[in-house]
């Protein structure tokens, strides 16, 4: 009775998955496209946990739907009202090679031998990983180079933000001027949830090293209180230029960076020695924490737009 | 004991989750929409909780519970706020 209300809830989220995804690329309107782009996600997180891969779930829900729904509403809010939707010649070609694509991936699924996977590795080695976390294990040691990448996108992606300023707003303040109504709630909720939601990120990031956690979910937490703090006015989000602000968004990969020079220098690079992995792996993770949250909430704010705003 | 009163409140909760999702299908305004979707949702989610929480096995797991549903509740009614805010501003029905 159990297993059946499983497989069927499983079944009923599989669908929903799929048919927001398809409704996510199929609508029209840009602005409902977006909402059922979040949708998905949430639909996807769901489909993590339901596979037991909690971090993976708790990642999807905080990078996937909030603040990539937040970069595409922002993306939507720039563009004009209507953009013409292309039709006619690329449509065919391109729905052969998604089409051609997906049989291909679904042939190779079927086809290629039941995979063993990594796990009994991973737990082999997990004492030496200076984490109980085994996908923190992964993420800052086993495979460490992942990560120190992705830091280095995230970075990446702020410098593209910012490169599409126009000269005369170069140099103010990030975002559009924020008009939130003093005493209103808004203002209100901008000093009230911060504390809280400061406490859940540094939560998030201690957590990493036993439970699911770490240093990306901790981060996406922080530039979301980040983004409350501003859009209620509390607080005015830094000019672009400040320099403590640039520190602050390089160092998570800069000292991941060093740690793993260090480590090549006796030999790996990015290895890490048994007996110092677990401070490494907290230095590491937690001044990195504070850039993912840097980075993200400045590339959600957006490039600097109103010249006025120069101080 | 414990589970007939899961059964109970979770059932009550999506009771009120479905009352609100039909609302927000049917009904003609934002105002009301949004009176539907915050309304009937956190009551929903107060009932799930209150159902969840005894499974809990320690009373770490019931606040945070309360946490959950604390946060979510004032999310909803500010966000309930400045959706209304903006379109009384914009006039649109």
């Amino acid at each position: 009775m159990m297993a059946l209300a499983e497989t069927g809830f499983d079944l009923v989220l599989c669908a929903m998955i799929a048919t927001t995804a398809l409704l996510a690329i199929g609508v029209r309107d840009q602005f409902g496209a977006v909402v059922l782009f979040v949708v998905y996600s949430v639909f996807l997180g769901l489909g993590w946990l339901r596979l037991g891969a909690l971090d993976i779930a708790l990642a999807e829900v905080a990078l996937g739907a909030g603040l990539t729904g937040l970069l595409l509403f922002g993306a939507h809010a720039r563009l004009p009202a209507s953009v013409p939707v292309p039709s006619g010649r690329a449509v065919w070609p391109a729905a052969c090679a998604a089409g051609g694509s997906g049989l291909a991936l679904g042939w190779a699924f079927l086809t290629l031998p039941e995979p063993v996977g990594l796990q009994e590795a991973v737990a082999a080695n997990l004492g030496t990983s200076g984490v109980e976390n085994p996908v923190t294990a992964v993420l800052l040691n086993f495979r460490s180079w992942d990560t120190l990448i992705e830091s280095i996108v995230l970075l990446a992606a702020l410098i593209g933000v910012w490169s599409v300023a126009r000269d005369d707003a170069w140099g103010g303040q990030p975002g559009l001027r924020q008009h939130a109504r003093h005493g209103g709630v808004l203002a209100n909720f901008g000093r009230l949830l911060p504390p809280i939601g400061f406490m859940i990120g540094v939560y998030l990031f201690w957590a990493g090293s036993s439970k699911p956690g770490g240093a990306f979910q901790a981060g996406t937490v922080l530039a979301a209180v980040a983004l409350v703090v501003f859009m209620g006015g509390a607080m005015r989000p830094p000019l672009v230029t400040a320099r403590w602000l640039r520190l602050v968004c390089v160092a998570g990969p800069a000292v991941f960076l060093a740690v793993g020079l260090t480590g090549a220098a006796s030999g790996v690079f990015l290895g890490l020695r048994p007996d110092l992995a677990k401070p490494l792996i907290l230095a590491i993770e937690a001044v990195l924490t504070f850039s993912i949250a840097a980075s993200l909430a400045l590339s959600v704010i957006g490039p600097p737009e109103d010249p006025e705003d120069h101080v | 004991m414990a589970d007939v009163v899961t059964y109970f409140m979770t059932a009550l909760g999506l009771g009120f989750y479905l009352a609100g999702t039909v609302a927000v299908i049917r009904f003609p305004d934002t105002y009301s929409r949004l009176h539907a979707l915050t309304k009937a949702d956190n009551v929903g989610l107060g009932f799930l909780i209150v159902g969840i929480a005894f499974q809990a096995d320690s009373w770490m797991v019931v606040a945070r519970l309360a946490l959950v549903w604390g946060l979510a509740l004032m999310a909803a009614g500010i966000t309930a706020q400045l959706i209304a805010r903006t379109a009384l501003q914009r006039q649109s029905p």
